[in-house]
């Protein structure tokens, strides 16, 4: 149940609090987040929406702990992550998110299984271990048949399911999705999406993602719009808190 | 390891650049082998000097001869083991290409002074009954062909010119590998006997052994004491100072070799680091990746510079092969001017070590670079 005005439970996956984001460019202060609450609930899928530079991005990114908040709070699963060090927040990613791009982002030297195998190298699993966990997250992804394939020679639409394999293998607590349709054809977007969907239907992901598609926006369960800094309500697809819930 | 396959897929990924900064690493390392092999064989001299042996040459110059009587006179001074003497013999053989140095020697002391030149007592005793017998090194013998009982002809320079007829008699070798073996000793009654009235008695320079290496400070003072004042003053010095000041004559070689190095260096160096400048900038946003999924800074600056020290590890490593099968070739090549041409291990350890240096010192800054860059700056570069 996703709520944005401060008022959710101490039980919420997700928990922001007064956030707020300033960026200095040149000698001006750019205030992207002003006391922004969230509250998402385990299993939720939210997707937020709003126009370039409203701070969409910004807000994932601060969420999955790449970037860190000018005030405010941020607890993931009880963990406090505003106050990690460098260190530790990264070990916390490595834990805890798993981040799909819009780019895809895959290592060209890389075969598919090699991509989606690259977290699992900082765990102390066996070789046999990873390969079973890696050809689990590529079936998953239906491509059970691309493990030896370089990124070169798969599809845009394949490289993305390869970006969610990798996302997925290391069973993070959440997934953070950064426009991951944005750059695919309409038929691959339904594709990607379909597997996303599966990921918080089937098996309970709590997913998160930035999108400018109002048709992709759609397929999550709720939709906030990130407007002067501040979420405000979307609509819904499933039932949400009677007070401050996103109706 | 589990990380090599990322290590060695991001190196493969441009073969050609690849290609090309091994190859400047294993030129480089070459001409580094080469440098420090000619600068050991300058040097060569001091470090084979014996510990306990002096030098006595004319306090004028070593090209003015001390009389032979002053043998007597040294030898009384205590702590004086055994002395001997030579004089430069400078001749020819066939073309004026053929240098080798050649010395006449007094066959009474000459083993005892120098034990370190090996010769069969039989080859030995053959000589010192052979008034024109000689005693060649084993390198020279096999530059020229030369065989024991084979009669060779030299053409005087210096004394009076003319020619002079030699019996092989012996060869002898080194017992080190950097021991010089390009000498050819003759008897000094045959030299007496052929030389100008005025040279005769005169030797060019002493060589002596002391009791113990521990009084070569005060022999060396007590010798040049006793002919202070002379008409033929002494200098005496340690064969190892002996052989410095030698060097010294060709100029500052070991500063010139460092700083040809250290432009080898600086200039590996901008090459490497400027490759994996290239290379890691190319790279930004997968390193970002690496980074967001969970990669600790620390795991990135690794991935660079295992990347510039294994570039740096198989450049030089060729480079290092290549000098070994170079080395003799360039020895054979230089017919003897530099006597001891020889690629020790420990240039070639010193070789890795500078390899490693310059692949960690250019993997560093770029490394760092990675290091500390922001994972969100990085992404939008996309």
């Amino acid at each position: 149940m996703v709520k944005v005005d401060g008022s959710g439970s101490q039980s919420s996956l997700i928990q922001v609090r007064d956030l707020d984001k300033t960026y200095r460019r040149g000698g001006e202060e750019i205030d992207v987040l002003q006391g922004l609450n969230l509250d998402v609930e385990a299993g939720e899928f939210v997707a937020f929406m709003g126009p370039s530079g409203s701070g969409k991005s910004t807000l994932l990114n601060l969420l999955g702990g790449l970037d860190v908040p000018t005030r405010g709070h941020i607890t993931v699963a009880g963990d406090e992550i505003t106050h990690m060090s460098g260190g530790k927040l990264t070990e916390w990613r490595a834990r805890h998110v798993g981040f799909i791009f819009q780019m895809y982002n895959l290592i060209p030297v890389l075969t598919a299984f090699q991509n989606v195998e690259l977290p699992l190298l900082l765990t102390k699993l066996s070789k046999a271990e990873r390969r079973s966990h890696v050809e689990t997250a590529l079936g998953v992804v239906g491509l059970s048949d691309r493990m030896q394939h370089f990124p070169r020679q798969l599809s845009g639409g394949q490289e993305q399911r390869v970006t969610i394999a990798r996302a997925i293998v290391s069973d993070p607590t959440f997934l953070l999705c950064d426009e991951p349709t944005g750059d695919l054809d309409r038929k691959s977007a339904d594709d990607v999406m379909a597997i996303i969907e599966e990921l918080v239907g089937k098996y309970h992901k709590t997913v998160l993602m930035v999108t400018h598609d109002p048709v992709v926006a759609a397929r999550a369960h709720s939709i906030l719009h990130l407007e002067k800094g501040v979420l405000v309500e979307g609509k819904h697809t499933t039932p949400l808190s009677s007070a401050g819930g996103v109706a | 390891m589990k990380f090599a396959r990322i290590i060695f897929a991001n190196l493969l990924r441009k073969k050609v650049r690849l290609l090309l900064t091994i190859g400047s690493f294993a030129v480089a390392l070459f001409l580094f082998a080469f440098l420090a092999v000619v600068n050991d064989a300058f040097q060569r001299g001091s470090d084979v000097a014996g510990a306990d042996r002096l030098v006595i040459i004319n306090r004028t110059s070593i090209i003015n001869p001390i009389p032979l009587s002053y043998r007597d006179k040294i030898l009384r001074i205590p702590g004086v083991k055994v002395i001997t003497h030579n004089n430069w013999f400078g001749a020819i053989y066939k073309d004026e290409k053929n240098f080798f140095p050649q010395f006449v020697i007094d066959p009474e002391n000459q083993r005892q002074v120098f034990p370190e030149l090996l010769v069969s007592d039989d080859q030995w005793n053959a000589f010192v009954k052979d008034r024109q017998g000689a005693i060649v090194g084993a390198r020279t013998a096999e530059r020229f062909g030369w065989k024991i009982g084979d009669r060779v002809p030299l053409v005087s320079t210096i004394w009076g010119g003319g020619n002079w007829e030699f019996n092989i008699d012996g060869i002898y070798h080194g017992k080190l590998p950097q021991d010089d073996e390009t000498q050819f000793w003759l008897q000094w009654d045959y030299f007496q006997e052929h030389v100008p009235a005025g040279i005769k008695g005169q030797v060019g320079w002493y060589v002596l052994r002391l009791d113990t290496p521990d009084d070569a400070v005060r022999v060396s003072k007590a010798i040049d004491g006793e002919f202070a004042n002379s008409p033929n003053e002494t200098r005496t010095e340690t064969e190892s100072a002996f052989a410095a000041n030698w060097v010294k004559q060709f100029g500052n070689i070991k500063l010139l070799i460092i700083s040809i190095g250290t432009v080898v260096f600086l200039t590996l160096l901008l090459v490497t680091g400027n490759t994996m400048a290239i290379s890691v900038r190319e790279r930004t946003p997968e390193l970002a990746i690496f980074k967001a999924i969970g990669y600790s800074d620390r795991a990135v600056l690794f991935f660079v510079l295992a990347e510039s020290l294994i570039i740096a590890l198989i450049g030089g490593t060729i480079g290092l092969l290549l000098s070994v099968g170079a080395v003799p070739v360039l020895a054979k090549g230089l017919n003897g001017l530099l006597p001891a041409l020889i690629l020790t291990p420990s240039t070639l350890v010193l070789g890795t070590i500078f390899a490693v240096l310059v692949g960690l010192l250019s993997g560093v800054f770029p490394g760092l670079t990675a290091m500390h860059m922001r994972v969100v700056n990085a992404l939008r570069r996309v």
